[in-house]
């Protein structure tokens, strides 16, 4: 606490001076999570046109990519897609969005944003740690971008990395491309446990008085979780991480089986950080989806303690699942047994998430803003996820669409329909604290409705085919007869993605006009409860003026007997009693 | 345009029972979709912005009844799942004991095939309807997936392992066969068919048809010439001797370790006892055995293994020289 009081006395005296201390090596976490989120969206343009080529392949095999030409050989030629390139690209573009664009905005971005506002602190409980990690973040970014200019290429082994294929050079024809893809991960890893180290001390030593953890918001829940979650995930991948990479240049043979080594090794041991990884994806989502729900219903969240004892739930058992990716890799049934079970048990605090969402919208008084339209969408695309996650919990139907497109539509409607809609409406929710301004909502509704058609015409058709027996990652399906039935979709699905990422530049077009000429925010735009909305807007360094006691929970909506809807957890007495 | 089906066309005892319970799992999902879906939207319309008013519905009772309901509903329908998937998994994993071997060796990017009698094919299968298949698969360099989509089966094909995987074929006809696992540059080109044939067409293609190119010697005589030339017979004698144990009648059999621990002898143990003999030792010798890793490939380690199975003890067949061999010298 105090180094954290002295660093910050020591920043203001700074404050004015200039452009570096402010923008660039802040110590402020809300810069750092501005900085988190705009590095972020500029890695997600990069990701979405990589799907972009991918899409275009896939539908249009071997013909030349529009206004591409350009490109010089090896990369493509005359625009057209080689098999090298293409496998680049779908590794590259599942990196990109699953490392440098999820994790970075809900973990970076909302996490550093949100703690100390929602917790009524005024910085986190490290600030230079937090600068630091930021930085390593944009450089390991920076590492795996320039891996596409080196010979070789980038990294063409798929983001799971499956060796032998990844662990020697001969497999792939990519060389140093790999190597900087391993050491990206490595450094990014880094910066991730200075963040998960960051936020649960905060969280734990820096509440404002009253601020018990159980009147925690749900979404300060879901970041202590996840960045439990990274603590002890991350420091395992780096290991595997090392043993590749000393696989492919220090003539270790760990999975090399020629060697002696063991290939499966390296998938129980990505895996075993993988499957908490997909949840570290989503419980902030979650996390931001409850806040908005609640808000916008103006009615407490349905089930608090319930919310957060799930999400604790999959937390545990998201240790104990991830032989779930390997059913067909030669692992004994009785394994494959207890996988099964443990990952059916996975789904319950999922399905009880969900219908305490459902229960908060029974009886409330709905506001349909930006945010809220995101939220619901939020619910009902991420169910879509879970179910279809069930079919594969089931080895016999797993064992079937494995490595099909059904498995990239349940990534996709959990990743995108859950994770990216929470982002999108998380963005619109805390903007007005982030830049002083409300975006603008006619805008915000236009790209909602185009993304919400075109994220389904995307990724739904992606079950269908992958039922009817459409691999993943094949550069050219027109090569296989029994898929010629199928092979509409695949226009239909890239001509949806073409629209998908149209309407993101709706997205950014508000983002950035927002940002400068939106319409300025009030303190409590939304007049909500939780701690953020009682410092000035934007807040200024150390967040408030004087700092806040609690004295309730955060979803204290439509209280019988208030005037207002509203009861924020600042406000001190009982709210009843005043009243009359 | 074909019509439209769901699934790819079903060839297999096992499709059906997959597709049972794909069908389940649709039903359930759609219900609890659509339920969900449907009450974001009813509610949403219901419970839309009224006034700035506080809210006047009755909530919903915070009750504990409705979320006891809600955990434990799901979690039954999902023990149901199991419960189903686990009946139709062991199904899966077990093959038949009357299966017919075939020897899968995959690589970058091409599968060679070899039946037990010794004929060998390149990206084609050929098999009988109404006869169990089991499939013993390795990979020469990274791991790919044997995939026959109207078979619902699917394995992946390891490199330093054997793998098995079953099936009986139900009609006759031509299925297209997949590497499933992203193996490298051209993944998507490895590509093959299984043509499935009564068994009388069956005899006749294996007994050499037209091209007898493909026609090889079978496997156990291929790991016998190899069990000679190799010099493995020096020290593996029938009987047994000071150099090495005797190698007839141990698959199966439960080895004891110079460890202390003991071991099934498998398919997998036989490969590494070639590869890496130092990693088991069997209890009673010494670590002398050289390694053969790198003298022998995919198929000839395949072959060896087949020879050691096929050495049996107290043998009425003669097919094993070895066996009556040490039959012969315990009745002498
Ligand atoms: C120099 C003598 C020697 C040669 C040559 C040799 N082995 Fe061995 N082998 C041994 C000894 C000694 C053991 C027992 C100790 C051990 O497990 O390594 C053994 C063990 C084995 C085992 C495990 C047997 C068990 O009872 O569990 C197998 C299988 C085997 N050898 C196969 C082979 C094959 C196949 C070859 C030829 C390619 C071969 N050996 C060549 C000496 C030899
Ligand atoms: C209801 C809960 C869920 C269940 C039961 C479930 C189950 C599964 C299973 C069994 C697989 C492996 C399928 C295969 O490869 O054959 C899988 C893959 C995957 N899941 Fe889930 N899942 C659930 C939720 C999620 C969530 C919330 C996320 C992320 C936000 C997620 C992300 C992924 C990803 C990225 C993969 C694919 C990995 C790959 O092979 O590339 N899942 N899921
Ligand atoms: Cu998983
Ligand atoms: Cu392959």
């Amino acid at each position: 606490m105090s180094e954290a009081a002295a660093a910050h006395a020591h920043d203001e005296h700074h404050h004015e001076g200039g452009f570096v201390s402010t923008y660039l090596f802040s110590l402020d976490h809300k810069m750092i999570g501005k900085q988190f989120l705009l590095l972020s969206l500029f890695m997600m343009i990069i990701g979405g046109l990589l799907a972009l080529m991918v899409r275009w392949q896939l539908a249009y095999p071997e013909q030349p990519v529009p206004g591409l030409a350009w490109v010089p050989e090896p990369y493509l030629y005359d625009g057209i897609i080689p098999p090298e390139t293409y496998n680049m690209l779908f590794t590259m573009h599942a990196t990109i969005m699953i490392f440098f664009v999820v994790i970075p905005i809900l973990v970076g971005a909302f996490g550093n944003f949100l703690i100390p506002l929602m917790i009524g602190t005024k910085d986190m409980a490290f600030p230079i740690l937090n600068m630091l990690s930021f930085w390593i973040a944009a450089f390991a970014g920076g590492l795996l971008i320039s891996s596409f200019f080196v010979e070789g290429g980038a990294a063409a082994g798929g983001w799971t990395a499956y060796a032998p294929l990844s662990a020697a050079e001969v497999y792939t024809g990519v060389g140093l491309g790999q190597d900087l893809w391993i050491i990206s991960l490595v450094v990014l890893g880094i910066s991730s446990m200075m963040g998960s180290i960051n936020y649960i001390t905060t969280i734990i030593n820096m509440r404002a008085p009253g601020m018990t953890m159980f009147r925690l918001p749900l979404v300060v829940w879901s970041l202590f979780i996840t960045a439990i979650l990274l603590l002890l995930a991350l420091p395992e991948l780096t290991a595997a991480m090392a043993m590749l990479l000393f696989d492919r240049r220090f003539g270790t043979a760990f999975f090399l089986p020629e060697h002696g080594g063991e290939p499966i090794l390296w998938q129980h041991l990505f895996w075993f950080f993988g499957h908490p990884e997909v949840y570290i994806l989503i419980l902030p989502g979650m996390g931001i989806a409850s806040e908005i729900l609640s808000v916008f219903s103006r009615k407490p969240i349905f089930g608090y303690r319930a919310m957060a004892m799930a999400m604790i739930a999959i937390a545990f058992l998201g240790w104990v699942v991830w032989g779930h990716h390997m059913f067909q890799s030669g692992m004994n049934p009785t394994m494959g047994m207890a996988f099964m079970t443990t990952t059916m048990v996975i789904a319950v605090p999922s399905a009880i998430k969900t219908f305490n969402w459902l229960g908060t919208l029974w009886g409330g008084n709905i506001h349909f803003t930006t945010p809220m339209l995101h939220a619901l969408a939020f619910v009902s695309m991420f169910v879509i996820g879970g179910l279809s996650g069930i079919y594969m919990a089931a080895t016999p139907v797993d064992i079937f669409i494995h490595d099909t497109y059904f498995i990239v539509g349940h990534i996709h409607y959990v990743v995108f329909g859950g994770s990216i809609f929470a982002i999108f409406g998380g963005i619109a929710y805390w903007f007005p604290k982030m830049y002083g301004r409300m975006m603008n909502e006619t805008l915000g509704k236009i790209h909602f409705f185009g993304t919400l058609l075109f994220f389904n015409i995307t990724f739904f058709p992606m079950h269908i085919i992958g039922i009817g027996g459409h691999m993943r990652r094949i550069y050219n399906p027109e090569q296989y007869e029994f898929l010629e039935p199928l092979l509409h979709w695949n226009e239909i699905m890239t001509i949806g993605s073409i629209g998908l990422g149209i309407f993101q530049i709706v997205f950014a077009v508000n983002f950035f006009w927002s940002m400068f000429a939106g319409e300025k925010a009030t303190q409590n735009p939304w007049h909500a409860n939780t701690l953020e909305w009682e410092a000035p807007t934007p807040p200024p360094h150390g967040n408030f003026l004087v700092t806040p006691t609690v004295y309730r929970g955060p979803y204290e909506y439509s209280v019988p007997g208030e005037k207002e809807d509203w009861l924020p957890q600042a406000r001190p007495g009982s709210g009843v009693a005043a009243a009359h | 345009m074909a019509k439209f089906s769901l699934f790819p066309e079903s060839a297999s005892t096992i499709a059906g029972q997959v597709d049972g319970l794909f069908f389940f799992m649709i039903a359930v999902s759609t219900f609890f979709g659509l339920l969900v879906a449907g009450l974001v939207v009813f509610l949403s319309i219901r419970y839309r912005r009224r006034s700035d008013a506080v809210a006047t519905d009755p909530p919903l009772l915070n009750s504990l009844r409705l979320e006891v309901a809600w955990t434990i509903i799901p979690f039954l329908i999902s023990m149901v799942m199991f419960y189903w998937g686990a009946s139709v998994y062991v199904t899966m994993a077990r093959p038949p004991d009357d299966a017919e071997e075939i020897f899968v060796v995959g690589k970058q990017w091409m599968w060679k095939l070899q039946h037990i009698e010794g004929r060998r094919e390149i990206n084609e299968l050929h098999v009988p309807v109404g006869q169990p298949i089991k499939l013993t698969m390795t990979s020469e360099d990274v791991i790919h997936s044997f995939y026959v989509p109207a078979f619902r089966i699917k394995a992946d094909v390891v490199p330093g392992r054997y793998n098995t995987l079953w099936f009986e074929a139900t009609k006759v006809g031509t299925y297209h066969l997949f590497c499933a696992e992203y193996c490298g540059t051209e993944h998507s080109k490895m590509i093959g068919s299984v043509y499935v044939m009564e068994p009388s067409d069956f005899q006749e293609w294996l007994s050499g048809g037209s091209g007898s190119a493909a026609r090889s010697a079978a496997p156990v005589e291929v790991g016998r010439t190899l069990f000679a030339e190799k010099g493995c017979v020096t020290c593996h004698k029938a009987e047994g001797s000071m150099m090495g144990p005797s190698l007839v009648g141990i698959f199966g059999s439960e080895r004891e370790l110079a460890a202390g621990t003991r071991v099934v002898v498998d398919e997998d143990y036989l490969r590494e006892s070639v590869l890496n003999p130092q990693a088991k030792i069997v209890a009673g010798y010494q670590p002398v055995m050289p390694t053969f890793a790198g003298q022998l490939d995919e198929e000839e380690l395949l072959a060896l293994v087949q020879y050691i199975k096929s050495l049996e003890p107290v043998d009425a067949r003669d097919e094993s020289a070895e066996a009556h061999a040490g039959q012969g010298e315990g009745n002498g």
